[in-house]
Formats: structure tokens, C-alpha cells, sequence
């Protein structure tokens, strides 16, 4: 067993797991954090995204103890006091989620797209969305939110 | 309050919990005591099981139970039903092979489940699962469409000579021939439809929870339609009663048509927790989806048209042979028949129309509903059939479609495949849909691409499709085994808020806010004063579900007939506050009114009263303002349009990109432009992933040969365009709403515009035929034969 210590969300977390454990299964099912989706077994579909030490990573590529000591952020630390993120208001004033369960991982890899690239042309934006897969939207309304959003990151507090 | 009732932009109310994280997903439900179940599944696609030695796996870490097809035997769970009955021509019933949750001696698909292990966690259980020793007889095996159908091909069922489930046929062939006898032009055309995976990104899960002190069951499961999968598991395979069993259906992530079904595994869990005393917690893996989740499609099809010296259509004769896969899945046999054959007069006024439909049994996963159903694969046949014929008779493609279009003047129009639509506006949809893509400037961007050495092609579709399902008699009449009205009640609280408890179920589609417009617009309450319940039978009375863009056609409409009953009740009270007769009141705006004073009684103070009911004609009424409706629906619905496409094709590599999509849907009255608009989106995106990127493959041998999404072609932000959506709307003249359905339209209606797109960018170089998925490999492959047979 392994021993590993995380920052999570502005919280610190010591905890022991297998060494096979992955980065998305301690969120998941030690830290109750199920906002962070599994949708599939190959790394394709990018539902697991977070953001390790301020880079979107996803967390079913990633050991856990290869996180450790890293400070982990996820679809649950991005709100504050209820309020939401500038991304997260985007994708809610344009549609850009149906179903909702790609949406966490669309959300953190764009939010980290907007930290490089701080206003993304369309083909940016949909370029960098290789690894997040959608089956509702066409992703029409999530390339307008994410344009949108990074607008908002701009212009707000983050 | 119009601001917020039918026809308002509003936001989603369920958006706050998913972007938050807070959505509740079957996998993210853990238990006290929870444990995990892995499925042992078949890796052939025809075997015999020989031996089953579970006893290492019995004895590992962790391991609670090992079960297998003996075991569910011995506790006489039923076999997974089949929802509709098909008839033979002759009459005779389709062939019905039991559904076994766990094999019975022999495996018939890649992943069929033959053992389940439950253990106290999913690493043990997997573990586990790979000690578990099966012997196998592996026997030869008909894994694709084309082969099971010859002489000699493996049979998948004894009971299914040359692995036909059904031969059964629609329309008239006798007016048919003569048709063909009168023609001058006869169009003929053979083509396939792809067999794709719908990939809801979030794959299936079940949890099964037994509660011995009230020898209860609970089942958590990723189903569109919980109250069916309910009565499913009562009447057919756990045999449970209702009473004793609960099914919730939580936030579900996506379903398309594969989480209609009752699957195995939900069965499973159930059963098992009872097995082993503690909830059993099952979780597909996405590898796991492609070989259990049912798949779409996969039609083999001759057609011709007849057509007279002017381009007029005379008659359409079809044959097809559909896929059914190893098993008749929930509505595998109704997918091919009732919503494939019935759609092939298309939005034109076809005179005959004869269509034959061969159902076979391959040893693959079972092929049921999805996005579109039935009816992708009659618009893609009739669109490639109706340019072809504008081809090779030298006409326009577009007036050859307006020439044969029907007619405003000509609904309600009776086809002669028995729908009968009831009303449209064909030519303003494909008016608005040229206008939507510059159609007049057409020449000029194809002039500029091929200054950039591409291709640039047009292609059109003009579909329609029957939805909103279904009237219960009539579709119990050709062989449904269940009602397909729907459920709501509508419970108004004493404080004025509203519950709204709907039988559909709402995973993606935003019903918790467009169902709670419609209370808005009724009652004149605010958005925020409405809640919408779904997915839990314990909550809500009954109900059918979502599939069949059938979710505000027939559950909006059972929600606005119990809104006109709380509103009627509400009108008693009022009555009696306002000392008036009941006839003299009007309800307007949230406010009871005796005509034409101002003598009014706001809704909220008629909800304080009805629960509080002291000054209240308790003699006569009743106290308490909660009402219930059941719908059923008199006709389908049947939204249209058109859907053209341009695409650019490289001559060089082949790769064909889809540069502009522009369409032009009716789908009635629009409750929410905005999520009606994302339905659109989302459905363009499914049809343009089958045209171009999808495809379920199996070898010879029944193995699947890209089942995962590193081989699965899953269209990605960057294979998309744009989306150019626009509506003329002409309301459905049978329900209350004039809502016709959106889920579907864009599934349906782009396919064959992407296709005719393509051939007609290459028709220059000599390309007359392309089949799905038109990959670059190949469109280079056809530019390069072409060019051998030119040279």
C-alpha cells in the first residue's frame, strides 16, 4: 500500500491506497468527489479531467501516487461560495450541456485552454477539445461556451 | 407569463448540480455494505459451454458468490422479453428465442454473460472473474448480416432456419407492380446502413439493493424508462411485484435509444442482492459497453422507383434485411418493421409503395433502438433513391423533390404504408433551409474551393419521421405488448409551488425546465416555483419513459390535461371564495377572474385555500390540489425538413469535411428554442458520425474488431461544424401542445444529405456510389477506380 498526500480543492488529504490505484478512483471513491466521470477505459474521452498543479490531466491516465504532493483541482473546487466559475456560467448560458456527465471534464480542459490561451479562435477551441468527447451537443453551444467563458475569465476575478 | 412559459428561451433549471459536479449518476451512488459484480462474458461469438469450474474463484480474496446460468435456472428467473410481436407474411408469429440473463449451455454473441462474481470490492471481483474456468466448444459462427443469410451460414437458433426471425411485408404489391409496369424510369439502388454504437458517454451501471425487513427490492439503473423496466422485471424475469420493487432511474449521462432496453445485468443485481445479502453495485467498462449495449442499424437494401416521363413518382418497392444480432432485444423486431417500412413514402406523395423486410439472427451483440430508429434508415434509402433518380434523369435534384413533395393542400395525407400524417409544410422548410445556406451563391464557394484544389459538393435530404409514441390501440394492433401513453400529476402546494411527477425521463433532453414552462404558461407561476420529478417509481404514478421524440408530444400533453384539471378545481374554489358560479370565471395569467369585473382571485391564494380550507365548499370538494392525467396519444407525430450539407473532398487523401450544415426542421410547437436548438445539434452530430466516422465492425468470425474508443471513430469537436438550425412550424393538430418532437430530426435527416453531398462532389471525376462511413480511405479508393475506368 501507498501512502499519499494531496491537496484537493484547497484541502489536504493523507491516505493509503494500492499502488495501482488511479488518480481518478481515490477522487472518485475515497474522496466522494464523483463529479470527476469515468466514460471510458482508453483516455479518450477526457470525462475524468482535472487540473494537477494547474494543468488539466486526466486523472484515469494517472497513478495516485503519482500525484502525490501535487495540488488537485476539480469540477467540485471551481465554484466559490456558490457561485459559479466564468466557465461554468458559460456553459450554462449557452446550452453547452445536455446529459452533463462530459461536461466536469469539458469544463476543467477548458478552463485550462483559457489559462494558456486567453481568447481561443473557434478553431482553438475545438482543436484543443480533441480529448473531450460529447455524444449530446455536437458541441456547437460547448464552443460557443467556451469562448464565451474565457471572455468571462478575462474580464473576472480568475 | 409569457416570459417564461411556451416559446421562452429560459435557461436550464438542471444545469446548477452538473456544473457544480453535484450530479447524481448511478456510479456515483455508493452503499453501506455496497459489494461489486464483474460479468465473465463470452470472447466467442458461437461456443458450446463444456464446463464451468468456479471454484478457485470462489475460494480468492473478497468473493462472495460466483453465479452462473444454472444458478438463475434453479430460481426460475424468466428470459429478457421482446416488447413487440412481428407476423410473418403468412400470419404466423415470428420466431421468439428465449433471452437467457446468463447462457444456458451455448454463447451466441461476443460478450454474452455467462458468470457473474460478487465481491467485496471491484479489484477482487475482477480478479476473480479471470479465475473462473470455462471450457468452451467453440462452433463456427455467422458474424455478419450478408453471410448469415447464405445456405450454408452457422445458425444461430434451431428454431430460426437460414436465421430468419421474421419475413414480413407492408403496402400492396399488386398496385406496386403496376406501378413499375407504367413507368418511364425505373431507379434502382442497393445500398447499405452502417451498424453503429450509440456510446452514450456514460456507460450502463445497475445497483441492486434487497431490504429483508420489507423483502423489498431496489434497483439503481441508467434507464430512459424506469416504470418499463419495472414492469418488465414484475411480470417477465424477476417476478417481483410492482409493490415490492422500486426502480430508480437517477441522473442518467445519455442514452440515445441503448438505455431504453432491460439488460441482463440489471436483472442481475437485483436477484443477486438478495443472493448475497448486501447491495451488488455493477459499473460497465466502456470495452464492456461495445460488446453489451444493444446497437443501431445494419440494414442490407434493394430499391426501386418508378417514376412517370415527367419526373412524377409512380411506385417504390424495397427489400430489406435487417440485423437483429444474437437476441431479440427489448424493441429489436419493432425497430425494422413499424418504424422503418411505415417511413418509406418519405414527405412525398408516393402512389405504391411495397416493402419486404427479412429480420435475421447473427451471432452479434442484439441491434435495437437507436437515435432515429428505424427511420434514419428509410430517409437515408428514400434521399439517395430520389437523387440517384434526379441523376440518371438529367433533372434538378431540388425540383425533382418539389414536384413530388406533398402538397399544404393534401393533409391530412393517408400514405400507403398506413400512417396517416396530419399536417406540414414541406416546401417552406426546404425554402428556409435554402435560404439558410446561400443556396443562390452556391456556384461561387464551390468555384472558390476548387481554387484551392477541393471539391466542393451540395447534398439535400427532405425527411420526415413519425414520432411522439404511440396511440396504445394502434400500436397494440400490429403487435406492441405494452400501452404507450404516458403519466403525470401535478401536485400544487399549499404555499402556491408546484411538483410536477412525469413518467418520462430526462437525460440530456432538460425536462426540468421545459416541463415546468408548461406549468408556467398554464398556471402562471414562476420557473422557480416548479419542480419536476423523474426516474423514481416509488415518486411517480406510472409512465413509459423517453424514446421516440415522444417525451412533450405524449408526456407534455399528460402533464397539460392534469394542469386543466388543477386549474378546474382551483375554478371551484374560486367560485366559491368570489361567490360566483364556477361558468363565470376565467382563469388568465394566475388569476381566477368572474368575467369581466374585477373581482379576482390570485392561483396562490386558491393553493393556500384548497389546503387550508376553512372558508372552502368542503360538502362538494374535496380539499387538497393535486391531479393526475394519464394521455394517450391519437395519432404519432411527424415532424419534417430538410437538411442540406457541403462538404469540401480532397481529391488527394480523400478526406471529405463537412464545411457547412444548414437545416430546416417542423417539430411543431417550440416549448424552449434554445434546448430545441441543442436537440437539433446534438442529433446533426450523431447523423454526420454515422456518414462519416462510425462503424461497428465484426469479422467473419463474429469477432469485434473495434470495440473501444481508440477504434471506434467518435466524432470529435474538430470533425464538426457549425450548425445553421432553423424551425417553420406548423403545430401537430392532435394534442394540446402542438408539439411534434425534436430528439430524433437531426439522426434522421443528414445521413443521406452528407452522402448525396459527397457523390456529388465526385460525380465529375466519374464517382456514381458511396456507402457510410464515408471514410478518406474510401473516397480515395472510389476517385481511383473511377479514374481506372475512365482511363
Amino acid at each position: 500500500m501507498a501512502t499519499i498526500t494531496l491537496k484537493v480543492n484547497r484541502q489536504a488529504h493523507t491516505l493509503t491506497c494500492a499502488p495501482t490505484t488511479l488518480l481518478v478512483e481515490v477522487l472518485r471513491e475515497h474522496l466522494r468527489l464523483t463529479g470527476t466521470h469515468v466514460g471510458c477505459d482508453t483516455s479518450q474521452c477526457g470525462a475524468c479531467t482535472v487540473h494537477v498543479d494547474g494543468k488539466s490531466v486526466k486523472s484515469c491516465t494517472m497513478l495516485a501516487a503519482e500525484a502525490d504532493g501535487a495540488e488537485i483541482t476539480t469540477i467540485e473546487g471551481l465554484a466559490t461560495g456558490g457561485e459559479l466559475h466564468p466557465m461554468q456560467a458559460a456553459f450554462r448560458e449557452h446550452h453547452g450541456l445536455q446529459c452533463g456527465f462530459c461536461t466536469p471534464g469539458m469544463i476543467m480542459s477548458a478552463t485550462d485552454l483559457c489559462q494558456r490561451s486567453p481568447d481561443p479562435s473557434e478553431h482553438e477551441v475545438r482543436h484543443w477539445l480533441e480529448g473531450n468527447l460529447c455524444r449530446c451537443t455536437g458541441y456547437h453551444n460547448i464552443v460557443k461556451a467556451v469562448r464565451a467563458g474565457a471572455a468571462g475569465m478575462r474580464g473576472g476575478k480568475r | 407569463m409569457t416570459t417564461e412559459g411556451i416559446g421562452a428561451a429560459v435557461l436550464r433549471k438542471e444545469d446548477r448540480r452538473f456544473l457544480l459536479g453535484k450530479g447524481n449518476y448511478t456510479d456515483d451512488i455508493t452503499l453501506p455494505q455496497q459489494t461489486y459484480a464483474v460479468f465473465v462474458r463470452s470472447m466467442y461469438a458461437h461456443a458450446r459451454i463444456e464446463k464451468i469450474d468456479a471454484s478457485v474463484a470462489l475460494a480468492a480474496p473478497g468473493v462472495l458468490a460466483v453465479f452462473t446460468g444454472a444458478d438463475i435456472a434453479a430460481d426460475g428467473l424468466g428470459p429478457l422479453p421482446c416488447g413487440w410481436l412481428i407476423k410473418n407474411k403468412d400470419g404466423s408469429n415470428m420466431v421468439e428465442p428465449p433471452h437467457a440473463a446468463l447462457a444456458q449451455g451455448k454463447v451466441r454473441h461476443v460478450g454474452d454473460p455467462v458468470a457473474m462474481v460478487v465481491a467485496t470490492s471491484k479489484a477482487e471481483a475482477r480478479a476473480a472473474a479471470g479465475l473462473i474456468d470455462i471450457t468452451y466448444d467453440v462452433l463456427p459462427a455467422a458474424g455478419r448480416l450478408a453471410d448469415a443469410v447464405k445456405p450454408a451460414a452457422p445458425v444461430v437458433w434451431d428454431e430460426a432456419p437460414g436465421n430468419l426471425c421474421y419475413d414480413w411485408h407492408i403496402g400492396d404489391p399488386a398496385a406496386t407492380a403496376a406501378a413499375f409496369a407504367r413507368a418511364a424510369h425505373v431507379v434502382e439502388l442497393e445500398l447499405t446502413n452502417n451498424r453503429v454504437a450509440p456510446n452514450a458517454i456514460e456507460p450502463r451501471a445497475a445497483i441492486g439493493v434487497y431490504d429483508m425487513a420489507g423483502d423489498a427490492y431496489t434497483l439503481y439503473t441508467t434507464s430512459q424508462n424506469p416504470h418499463m423496466i419495472r414492469l418488465l422485471m414484475s411480470a417477465f424475469t424477476l417476478h417481483v411485484p410492482e409493490h415490492k420493487l422500486r426502480v430508480v432511474a437517477p441522473d442518467v449521462g445519455g442514452g440515445f435509444g441503448s438505455k431504453i432496453f432491460h439488460y441482463a445485468e440489471e436483472l442481475m443485481v437485483t436477484w443477486a442482492a438478495k443472493k448475497v445479502g448486501r447491495p451488488v453495485k455493477w459499473t460497465a467498462d466502456r470495452s464492456e459497453a461495445f460488446i453489451s449495449d444493444a446497437h443501431g442499424r445494419d440494414h442490407i437494401s434493394r430499391a426501386r422507383l418508378a417514376l412517370d416521363a415527367k419526373g412524377k413518382f409512380l411506385g417504390l418497392q424495397v427489400s430489406t434485411l435487417a440485423n437483429l444480432g444474437a437476441y431479440l432485444s427489448t424493441f429489436g423486431s419493432a425497430v425494422p418493421t413499424y418504424l422503418y417500412a411505415t417511413l418509406l413514402s418519405g414527405p412525398y406523395d408516393l402512389p405504391a409503395i411495397y416493402a419486404e423486410v427479412k429480420a435475421v439472427f447473427t451471432h452479434t451483440v442484439p441491434i435495437d433502438a437507436y437515435r432515429g430508429a428505424g427511420r434514419p434508415e428509410a430517409s437515408y434509402l428514400l434521399e439517395r433513391l430520389v437523387d440517384k433518380a434526379a441523376r440518371q434523369l438529367g433533372m434538378d435534384r431540388i425540383e425533382l423533390r418539389r414536384k413530388n413533395l406533398i402538397r399544404v393542400d393534401q393533409f391530412p395525407y393517408q400514405t400507403q404504408v398506413a400512417l396517416q400524417y396530419d399536417t406540414g409544410n414541406y416546401q417552406a422548410t426546404l425554402d428556409l433551409a435554402l435560404e439558410q445556406i446561400g443556396y443562390a451563391h452556391y456556384d461561387k464557394r464551390k468555384a472558390e474551393s476548387a481554387k484551392r484544389g477541393k471539391l466542393r459538393g451540395f447534398g439535400i435530404s427532405t425527411y420526415i419521421e413519425a414520432c411522439g409514441i404511440a396511440p396504445s390501440a394502434i400500436a397494440g394492433a400490429l403487435g406492441a405488448r405494452a400501452g404507450l401513453y404516458e403519466a403525470a400529476a401535478v401536485r400544487v402546494n399549499p404555499t402556491g409551488s408546484v411538483t410536477v411527477f412525469t413518467g418520462t425521463h430526462s437525460h440530456g433532453q432538460g425536462h426540468e425546465t421545459t416541463f415546468a414552462q408548461l406549468v408556467a404558461e398554464k398556471l402562471g407561476v414562476a420557473l422557480d416555483a416548479v419542480d419536476v420529478v423523474h426516474g423514481d417509481t416509488s415518486r411517480i404514478p406510472f409512465g413509459m419513459g423517453t424514446y421516440g421524440s415522444r417525451s412533450a408530444a405524449v408526456g407534455g400533453s399528460a402533464l397539460m390535461k392534469a394542469l386543466d384539471k388543477v386549474i378546474d378545481k382551483g375554478k371551484k374554489i374560486a367560485a366559491h371564495l368570489l361567490e360566483a358560479s364556477p361558468g363565470d370565471l376565467e382563469f388568465k395569467d394566475g388569476n381566477y377572474r368572474v368575467v369581466g369585473t374585477d373581482r379576482v382571485k390570485a392561483f396562490a391564494e386558491i393553493a393556500f385555500t384548497a389546503y387550508v380550507p376553512h372558508n372552502y365548499p368542503i360538502e362538494t370538494l374535496e380539499p387538497g390540489l393535486e391531479e393526475q392525467a394519464y394521455y394517450d396519444p391519437k395519432n404519432f407525430t411527424f415532424p419534417g425538413g430538410t437538411h442540406l450539407v457541403e462538404v469540401e473532398v480532397d481529391p488527394e487523401t480523400g478526406v471529405a469535411e463537412v464545411v457547412d450544415v444548414a437545416v430546416a426542421d417542423d417539430v411543431g410547437t417550440i416549448i424552449n428554442p434554445m434546448i430545441v436548438d441543442g436537440q437539433a445539434h446534438g442529433g446533426l452530430a450523431q447523423g454526420i458520425g454515422q456518414a462519416l466516422y462510425e462503424e461497428v465492425r465484426y469479422d467473419a468470425e463474429g469477432q469485434l474488431t473495434n470495440g473501444s474508443f481508440m477504434d471506434y471513430c467518435m466524432p470529435r469537436a474538430a470533425d464538426l461544424p457549425n450548425f445553421k438550425v432553423g424551425n417553420h412550424v406548423t403545430p401537430c393538430t392532435h394534442n394540446p401542445i402542438g408539439v411534434k418532437g425534436v430528439g430524433e430530426c437531426g439522426a434522421i435527416g443528414v445521413p443521406p444529405a452528407v452522402i448525396n453531398a459527397i457523390i456529388d462532389a465526385l460525380t465529375p471525376l466519374g464517382v456514381t456510389d458511396m456507402s457510410m462511413p464515408a471514410t478518406p480511405e474510401k473516397i480515395w479508393r472510389a476517385i481511383q477506380d473511377a479514374k481506372k475506368k475512365g482511363a
